[in-house]
């Protein structure tokens, strides 16, 4: 494979490449000003379509598809929201653009507005990055001024605004349909889908929303052509129609217990033990990997001996995962216990539940008091099969949820006790000797109420704290 | 016609009808159980327990293709080759998890609470639930919340099933209700500033599939169970909101909407929810009563209506008063009645209670300003003898010029409706028999005061403003010593046997024109008077 150029991180450190002079001394908005000049809406998006670019942000879906979902013939306006809330853990690659080359987000939000023929752009950006969130609306205060933003841009009859709205530190919020919701100051509940944002997204209007890394691709794809783009990753699949590949550059961030942890780019489709060992410098400590999470945790766990694992659209699932999420790569070292990691993801997907839909709210607190009750000694054997149980009617059978936060939920349940089960039976052996073998459910009565631990999540009586002052 | 198959049978419907799943199964008889859609409100999907499989008949090959996701049925609109599968293995764990799942933190409460007995978490457990508790989470009992002036809140037995807050938001318009808080610590809660505070306000209760939330108003009262529901008609304004009306031996205990997609669709108003208290109240006149001499005495009803019937006759000259409260039956027996004794005696509409203005809400459900429920009823039958609406405001004027000396006034009246310089100016007649609910300055100055029927005691038929009508039978026995209008005046008029209130009205139907729609068996929905005039 001949040596692969950064093109997404290529601009990241050069001399004040965060304002717009210094932007375009590096290249900038050449892209934006020819493809204004020469090319269509429709070529535009013609082109991003043909480039099979697929989104950056999880779900991989192809983002020409996605766009050409917008109805044809509908008055407006249209949105495209910038899905800036990366929330998902082990997953920075949107801070690191959008800080280190602001510009590059925006010029390729532009483009992808020109594309969609959006008349607004939201960037929903999550509240914990203020520096990004600086640098960002600088760089749009600057566009405004330079006449790359605002009516008539560079003369063209296309007029965008632009806008960022923080959130407030929900995951949630990072689903399409969430983040719509929250731009449009309601609480965050997902909706149910069908209707689709391309048909009825912000305010009802149609919508489009990308990830930070999917629209720097656009600006890639504009600059150097389709065929460079095709020319970089997985090709798809000669005998499957059906199969769009795995194309374009990718940013893998390596995080966890290795020597470099950091966002590094490559071709999409480099094996997760070369990430770890080439771009993350290999595990700490000299120890050895235990496991490794391909793409945020939400993709669930390799297994150490499925490290070689390619990290394209594909590979993961092949492995059993839920797919290639953000790329975003954790690495534990053979000391962690896997009863740790289950815990932090299961208090991770309980906290950030939305609540609306029952399998998600109810399963995902059970799934924890579960996990922490074996942590605490009290775990039995027969446990272990009913977590598997609560997350497969949370997320391995399709469609029991409203969103993908339950399916995010349940991968890590599935994929840490199935390949690490002897490990969990090891622990629950070890720390409940007595009990570890019992099956009958606990009586739903207490004999002796001082037998009873603290009651149930919360007081049994007495007034409630809630905002009505009364009660 | 377009065409669904539907755990494999076939259903047929309208081209232009839309229908989603629980509907579509629902004509097949398949209920598809359900606790966040309500066909009033917004469509969330969230409860996740109407899951189905779904897939698609091509209908050149007829073969089926399902799809691998399931989906919730509420969602999952009908149309012409649209396959779906409610009883397959998989559907029946994921529902079987659903309702696991809620009751996973769901106080042990059926014991004390008030929703047992109609409870869809209870009745779900039983058809479709997991018959071992496999959690461990310890019980508890719910915490209480008081979140508006009708309604309280058990916080703890909510489902989060988001119906009360979009009933809020969609129907009252008033978005009292929210959600606080994520996840499994979600709670509903109102803002100290603004309580549940609106006319609608006791639906959620209705609404609410478990015992969340609860109507202070029937708190711990009855158990469902004891309670006998019937049909009735709101009598508290001029829209005339189906009902059901729960009696308990001859006791009313509670008042719902009947849903009635002519009338009021799934709601009702608190005015008509809560107006069932002066039925039993202790100030209800209980017996007829004569005044002879200055002295009030008690009379019984034997031998009681001939008397009054050859005290009309002498009387001569005489007039009757229509209450808009009164049936449309009641309303013709009384002035054919009264014609028969006098062919030019004075038919006229009583008094009309009208407070403030009409009160609309966003959802489309009004209350009405005219605190009656039968004016164009009973105005068609005076118009019918008197060939014009005449009113009580203007037959008072007129009174001493119409040379009456016997007045019959029926009343009904929930409430203080005559002021005694009113009253004042029928008391120099000759013969006066008033028939009400309740003492009024009026009572005091006739010669024969008769105990009014209350509404859950009355057969008969009632006119809304939109000339929809609706008939209805007794729910509750008067008390003894009250003896219904409609029977009353059936023996007035000598008809033999029992008042008769679906013959009264082919009568009427045939008699009146306005009401010859109604001459057939009236549907529980009612039906529009003007129907034939509104193509």
């Amino acid at each position: 494979m001949p040596e692969y150029e950064p093109v997404l991180l290529a601009n990241l450190g050069k001399e004040g490449i965060e304002t717009l002079e210094g932007y375009e001394a590096h290249g900038g908005y050449r892209t934006l000003r020819r493809v204004l000049k020469e090319h269509s809406p429709a070529e535009v998006a013609a082109m991003v379509r043909a480039s099979g670019l697929r989104g950056r942000g999880g779900a991989g879906f192809l983002t020409g598809l996605k766009w050409s979902f917008l109805p044809e013939n509908h008055p407006g306006p249209r949105y495209l929201c910038v899905n800036a809330d990366e929330s998902e853990p082990g997953t920075f690659s949107n801070r690191v653009l959008m800080e280190g080359d602001p510009h590059q987000v925006i010029e390729g939000t532009i483009l992808s507005c020109y594309a969609t023929r959006s008349s607004t752009a939201y960037i929903y950006l999550r509240y914990e990055y203020p520096l990004s969130f600086r640098r960002l609306q600088a760089a749009i205060d600057e566009c405004y001024a330079a006449g790359l933003l605002g009516k008539n841009i560079l003369g063209h009859d296309f007029s965008l605004d632009m806008y960022i709205h923080r959130g407030a530190a929900a995951y949630v919020c990072g689903e399409e349909t969430g983040l719509i919701e929250s731009l449009e100051g309601k609480r965050a509940w997902p909706r149910i889908k069908p209707p689709f944002p391309a048909v009825e997204g912000l305010f009802r209007k149609p919508t489009v929303v990308n990830n930070v890394e999917t629209l720097a691709c656009v600006k890639h794809i504009l600059d150097r052509g389709v065929d460079w783009f095709r020319s970089i990753g997985v090709p798809p699949k000669p005998n499957d129609p059906r199969d769009p590949g795995s194309l374009g550059p990718k940013l893998y961030c390596v995080s966890g217990h290795v020597n470099r942890p950091g966002c590094y780019e490559g071709p999409l489709g480099l094996p997760c033990r070369e990430v770890i060992e080439r771009f993350g410098g290999g595990v700490w400590k000299n120890r050895k990997a235990k496991a490794a999470v391909p793409g945020g945790l939400s993709t669930g766990l390799l297994a150490a001996e499925e490290l070689d694992t390619p990290l394209d659209f594909d590979g993961p699932v092949r492995a059993g995962c839920l797919g290639l999420g953000t790329a975003g790569v954790i690495v534990f070292d053979e000391t962690y216990s896997m009863i740790d990691f289950l815990h932090n993801s299961c208090r991770f997907f309980a906290h950030e539940s939305c609540g609306q839909c029952t399998p998600c709210r109810e399963g995902t607190h059970w799934a924890l008091s579960m996990v922490e009750r074996i942590k605490a000694g009290r775990g039995r054997l027969k446990d272990l099969d009913l977590l598997l149980e609560i997350a497969d009617s949370i997320g391995i059978t399709p469609g029991t949820t409203i969103c993908g936060l339950a399916d995010g939920a349940a991968w890590p349940i599935k994929t840490a006790i199935g390949k690490f089960r002897a490990e969990f039976e090891d622990f629950i052996r070890r720390t409940n000797p007595q009990g570890y073998m019992a099956t009958e459910p606990v009586p739903a009565l207490v004999e002796n109420a001082a037998q009873a631990p603290a009651s149930g999540p919360r007081s049994s009586k007495g007034k409630s704290e809630s905002f009505a002052a009364n009660s | 016609m377009p065409t669904a198959l539907i755990d494999g049978r076939e259903l047929q419907f309208g081209e232009d009808e839309r229908l989603n799943g629980i509907e579509a199964a629902r004509r097949l008889g398949i209920e598809i159980p359900h606790y966040c859609w309500h066909p009033g409100l917004s469509v969330v999907g969230s409860c996740r327990m109407c899951l189905v499989e779904v897939g698609m008949r091509d209908p050149k090959t007829g073969q089926i293709t399902m799809l691998p996701r399931l989906a919730p049925a509420c969602n999952t609109p009908v149309r012409d080759g649209v396959v779906l599968v409610t009883d397959s293995e998989k559907v029946q764990r994921a529902r079987a998890m659903v309702e696991e799942d809620l009751l996973l933190r769901h106080p042990i409460d059926c014991p004390i609470c008030d929703k047992a007995g109609e409870c869809r978490l209870q009745d779900y457990h039983f058809q479709y639930g997991q018959d071992q508790r496999r959690a461990d989470i310890r019980p508890f009992t719910s915490r209480r919340r008081d979140v508006g002036d009708e309604i309280t809140l058990f916080v703890d037995r909510c489902i989060m099933c988001s119906r009360c807050v979009r009933f809020c938001r969609e129907i009252s318009g008033t978005s009292e209700l929210l959600v606080v808080h994520r996840g499994t610590h979600e709670e509903i809660d109102v803002l100290p500033q603004f309580p549940l505070k609106n006319k609608l306000s006791g639906n959620v209760v209705d609404l609410c599939p478990v015992g969340a939330l609860c109507d202070k108003d029937f708190l711990y009262r009855q158990r469902v169970w004891y309670l006998k529901s019937h049909p009735g008609v709101c009598t508290g304004c001029a829209m005339g909101c189906s009902t059901w009306i729960d009696e308990n031996q001859d006791r009313v205990w509670r008042i719902r909407p009947r849903e009635n997609h002519l009338v009021n669709r799934w709601w009702i108003c608190n005015d008509g929810r809560y107006d069932y208290p002066h039925v039993h109240s202790d100030q209800r006149l209980l017996c007829p009563r004569q005044r002879v001499g200055g002295r009030w005495i008690d009379r019984d009803w034997s031998g009681l209506v001939p008397e009054l019937d050859e005290r009309f006759r002498r009387a001569g000259r005489v007039g009757v008063v229509l209450s808009p409260f009164l049936t449309v039956e009641e309303a013709y027996l009384l002035a054919t009645y009264a014609r028969r004794v006098d062919p030019e005696a004075a038919v006229i509409l009583g008094h009309l209670p009208v407070v403030g203005q009409d009160e609309r809400f966003p959802g489309g459900f009004t209350i009405a300003a005219e605190k009656c429920p039968n004016r164009r009823g009973v105005e068609a039958i005076v118009a019918r003898w008197m060939g014009r609406a005449a009113a009580w405001d203007v037959f008072l004027n007129e009174l001493p010029s119409l040379g009456i000396r016997g007045l019959w006034v029926t009343g009904g009246y929930k409430r203080p409706w005559i002021e005694a310089s009113v009253a004042e100016r029928l008391a120099g007649l000759e013969l006066l028999v008033v028939q009400d609910l309740f003492a009024s300055p009026l009572s005091e100055r006739a010669d024969y005061v008769l105990p009014a029927a209350a509404f859950p005691e009355r057969d008969g038929s009632y006119v809304n403003r939109h000339d929809h009508l609706q008939s209805v039978r007794w729910a509750i026995r008067p008390p003894r010593g009250v003896r219904p209008e409609g029977s009353v005046f059936w023996e007035l008029l000598g008809r033999p046997g029992l008042y008769d209130a679906q013959k009264t009205l082919s009568d009427v139907a045939a008699e009146i024109g306005y009401f010859h729609v109604a001459a057939g068996p009236i549907p529980e929905v009612g039906v529009n008077l003007k129907v034939n005039l509104l193509a």
